[in-house]
């Protein structure tokens, strides 16, 4: 009995740990709404995304941000990714980076675990 | 699923093409904005944002005509897909124009084209290649014409982005199609 109760309980701490960590795989197909304005390797209309995760917001030294992101002081995690896309021009008003938003939580959490795993990726071989 | 692609008669796909697509742009789009010189004085406050959300739009326009001049020149399209992008990369420069002509309007200064853009053209080795790399593109210009329409302070700006994103999304359906994909595979966009 003690044996089945520590086993629902392992299977349920996996569980929440999957969902608190996001799937790679279906943010990897929320990314195409990214494809606008972003790719990881290159900048384009929006700056890449390779090494975004721990990058000071509005550093790429050769892409013409906006003065509010220059200004922001925003620090790329998971955390503030998830604010970011959760409404961008709410939290830095006057961003270049005019897109409502992702206002599902778990798709927002799919994307960010595919740009965690994928910024730092083998495609990402000029990361700054 | 049958495509254009397969029918060996150049003449016969177009018309083939033209008959599924309905790819005509319709000028309602244009009309939306075009003379429209009030505009700027009735946005009043909102038009500075309205500005930064159209030059976004132009921004990724520039680079579409630029990503559709690529394929057209890498000698990997063959007719009717090369007339195909050609008539795509008009539809684009005409939705630069109308945003470049609306910033003005609107007391902004349109971006202008990069002097240089990168794309994976290592990763374009032939037709298939290119109309997938073009697809993603539209793909995306559909979301963030999606994301933008609910921002505008000016609801005829609403509207008009979201008439281009009709146009775009009529672009990455027929592209689709061109691959032998399921042209519209949702019954929403995101």
């Amino acid at each position: 009995m003690w044996r089945s109760a520590l086993t629902v309980a392992l299977a349920f701490v996996a569980g929440a740990a999957a969902g608190a960590k996001g799937d790679p795989a279906r943010g990897e197909k929320l990314y195409v709404r990214c494809a606008a304005c972003h790719a990881l390797a290159y900048d384009r209309v929006g700056p890449r995304h390779c090494g975004l995760i721990g990058r000071k917001a509005g550093s790429i030294a050769d892409f013409d941000y906006s003065p509010a992101m220059k200004k922001s002081g925003i620090v790329w995690t998971a955390n503030t990714l998830d604010r970011f896309l959760a409404d961008p021009p709410r939290l830095v008003r006057g961003t270049t980076m005019t897109y409502a938003g992702i206002s599902d939580p778990k798709e927002r959490k799919d994307l960010i675990a595919y740009l965690e795993r994928n910024t730092a990726s083998a495609e990402c071989p000029k990361a700054k | 699923m049958s495509s254009f692609l397969t029918i060996a008669n150049p003449d016969a796909a177009r018309r083939m093409f033209l008959g599924r697509s309905g790819l005509l742009l319709s000028g309602a789009a244009v009309a939306l904005l075009a003379g429209r010189d009030v505009l700027a004085a009735k946005s009043g406050g909102a038009a500075a944002s309205d500005a930064r959300i159209l030059n976004t739009a132009l921004g990724a326009e520039l680079e579409a005509i630029a990503a559709y001049q690529v394929g057209a020149e890498s000698g990997l399209l063959q007719k009717p897909v090369l007339d195909l992008a050609v008539q795509f990369q008009g539809h684009h420069k005409a939705h630069a124009d109308l945003l470049a002509k609306t910033v003005q309007k609107l007391g902004g200064k349109p971006v202008l084209a990069k002097r240089k853009y990168e794309f994976p053209v290592e990763a374009l080795k032939n037709q298939a290649d290119v109309l997938q790399f073009a697809a993603k593109l539209e793909q995306g210009a559909v979301s963030a014409y999606l994301g933008a329409v609910p921002l505008f302070g000016n609801r005829d700006l609403s509207k008009a982005a979201a008439s281009i994103l009709g146009d775009e999304a009529m672009h990455w359906a027929i592209l689709r199609n061109a691959l032998g994909e399921n042209p519209v595979p949702d019954a929403f966009m995101a």
